[in-house]
């Protein structure tokens, strides 16, 4: 979906986005996530369907750091910013954003963990906290109860019993 | 005050004018539509125990007397914004519908973008400029919180705004993007109607200030008005009371662009536009402008015009 090769280096380069390979086939720049990649974690991690990005376009800028925009343009586009940063795809095991989770999260179906008001709120303040849970390990979507209905929250990394919340600093809160 | 002094042959009421001025202003925040219902985000508010009090002329805005609207569950999931009751004004005037483009010349630190993008459904394509890299930061901080995925930030003079960036797929690399349906210009200005909210505000004024930021707010109008397309929408607004601020800059923009002033509702009280300040006079079509002050509605001073593009 790169319309312009000739204008695309090869390499990533971190201060513009470019639009993310349609698939494999379609990949210039090495080790770049392509967008049915994106859409297959979403749907295999936790069960968020594909049609949900339907209207998005992904766009990598910063190494491995994944935004859906809602409209299109050229790429690349060397602009600050273009809708919201989804997803960190860098490292082995990959990670929502908080703001994702929070948008997209209540399509969520499979690890996705309810707290309580008491460890929701643990959780805001960025607090780490042991949970019983015998589903995956990894990036769970934390949500509770609001408003009669529950809602998505946050990240946070299960592991060895501990749910650790992934919550960034300029976003936690004492409640 | 005396910097307000200046306003008298303007103001009908001015003790009225003074006395508001003089009040503190409440806490209002605004519910974002795109991440949940005006319904919803009431329920939690009263969940959290806070008190919360509906203003009439906007749905989903409330204020929220002896609450800090930044530290509770609503906020917290994105639900609220922190946003001074008339300054949600502007965005509703312009009244953006899905799917179209829009410009914000003057966007950080967001509460109009993010309320534009929540009109639009967060759909089609909404660019968000700012010329100070902090403030863009304050931006896209409040844009993500929100949930806003429409939005694409510029760093660049609204002035010289280029629409290079957001050309079609397919296109010719150095063409130009399409141009916008609506445009929001909220400039930079003094401040003199946040007076309420920051008292300190007019021990800064100048009019030398006054007059160079009218030079800016010129230039800003003039290239929204060229970045629209013919039959599109622009507002201009300000939270200043100051004539060479307001009416002065839409006078230069009728002389210079081609648009005109239309005529407009809104459900707050308000005066028209004046046509004569000091030695100057204006077009008699800036009298479809709309000044807000203080008195009118309790709120903070606001002033807000309406443009068609005609070529």
């Amino acid at each position: 979906m790169s319309d312009e090769p000739g204008d695309q280096s090869p390499e990533n380069v971190g201060a513009r986005f470019d639009r993310l390979p349609a698939t494999a086939d379609e990949r210039v720049v090495e080790g770049r996530p392509t967008r049915a990649e994106v859409l297959d974690w979403w749907d295999e991690r936790f069960g968020v369907a594909p049609e949900t990005f339907a209207a998005h376009t992904f766009w990598e800028r910063g190494s491995g750091k994944i935004w859906a925009f809602a409209d299109d343009v050229a790429s690349p586009a060397d602009i600050e910013g273009l809708g919201m940063a989804v997803l960190r795809t860098r490292r082995e095991h990959w990670k929502p954003t908080l703001e994702a989770v929070q948008r997209f999260g209540d399509a969520a179906e499979r690890n996705v963990v309810t707290l309580s008001r008491e460890e929701a709120r643990d959780f805001v303040a960025g607090e780490d906290q042991e949970l019983d849970w015998d589903g995956d390990w990894g990036y769970l979507v934390v949500e509770h109860e609001l408003a009669g209905e529950p809602e998505p929250l946050g990240v946070a990394l299960y592991v060895h019993g501990e749910l650790r919340s992934q919550v960034p600093k300029g976003r936690r809160r004492d409640l | 005050m005396d910097v307000l002094e200046r306003y008298e042959p303007l103001i009908e009421d001015f003790d009225a004018f003074l006395a508001a001025c003089d009040r503190p202003l409440p806490s209002v925040v605004r519910v974002n539509t795109i991440k949940t219902t005006v319904e919803r985000a009431r329920a939690a508010l009263v969940e959290t125990d806070l008190t919360v009090e509906p203003r009439e002329w906007h749905d989903g805005l409330f204020a929220l007397p002896g609450g800090n609207p930044g530290t509770n569950w609503p906020y917290v999931h994105g639900w609220l914004h922190g946003q001074e009751e008339v300054s949600a004004l502007p965005a509703r005037v312009l009244d953006p519908d899905p799917g179209e483009r829009v410009w914000d010349a003057c966007a950080a630190p967001g509460s109009k973008t993010t309320q534009l993008a929540a009109l639009m459904d967060d759909t089609g394509r909404l660019v968000a400029t700012d010329n100070n890299l902090g403030r863009i930061s304050a931006l896209r901080s409040n844009a993500e919180r929100l949930g806003v995925t429409n939005v694409a930030v510029t760093h660049e003079d609204a002035r010289n705004h280029s629409l290079k960036p957001f050309r079609a797929p397919e296109t010719e690399p150095g063409s130009a993007g399409a141009p916008y349906d609506r445009a929001l210009v909220d400039v930079p200005c003094s401040c003199e109607g946040t007076v309420r909210k920051n008292p300190d505000t007019l021990d800064e004024w100048t009019l030398d200030h006054v007059e160079g930021i009218s030079g800016v707010q010129k230039g800003v109008l003039r290239r929204a008005v060229q970045a629209t397309r013919e039959g599109g929408t622009v507002v201009y607004s300000t939270c200043t009371f100051a004539p060479e601020e307001n009416e002065a800059v839409l006078d230069y923009a009728l002389d210079e662009e081609q648009c005109e002033l239309v005529a407009f509702d809104i459900p707050l009280d308000s005066v028209p536009g004046v046509t004569e300040w000091q030695d100057e006079t204006y077009d008699d079509s800036v009298r479809k402008a709309k000044r807000i002050y203080p008195h009118h509605n309790d709120t903070g001073g606001f002033f807000c015009a309406k443009l068609e593009v005609t070529g």
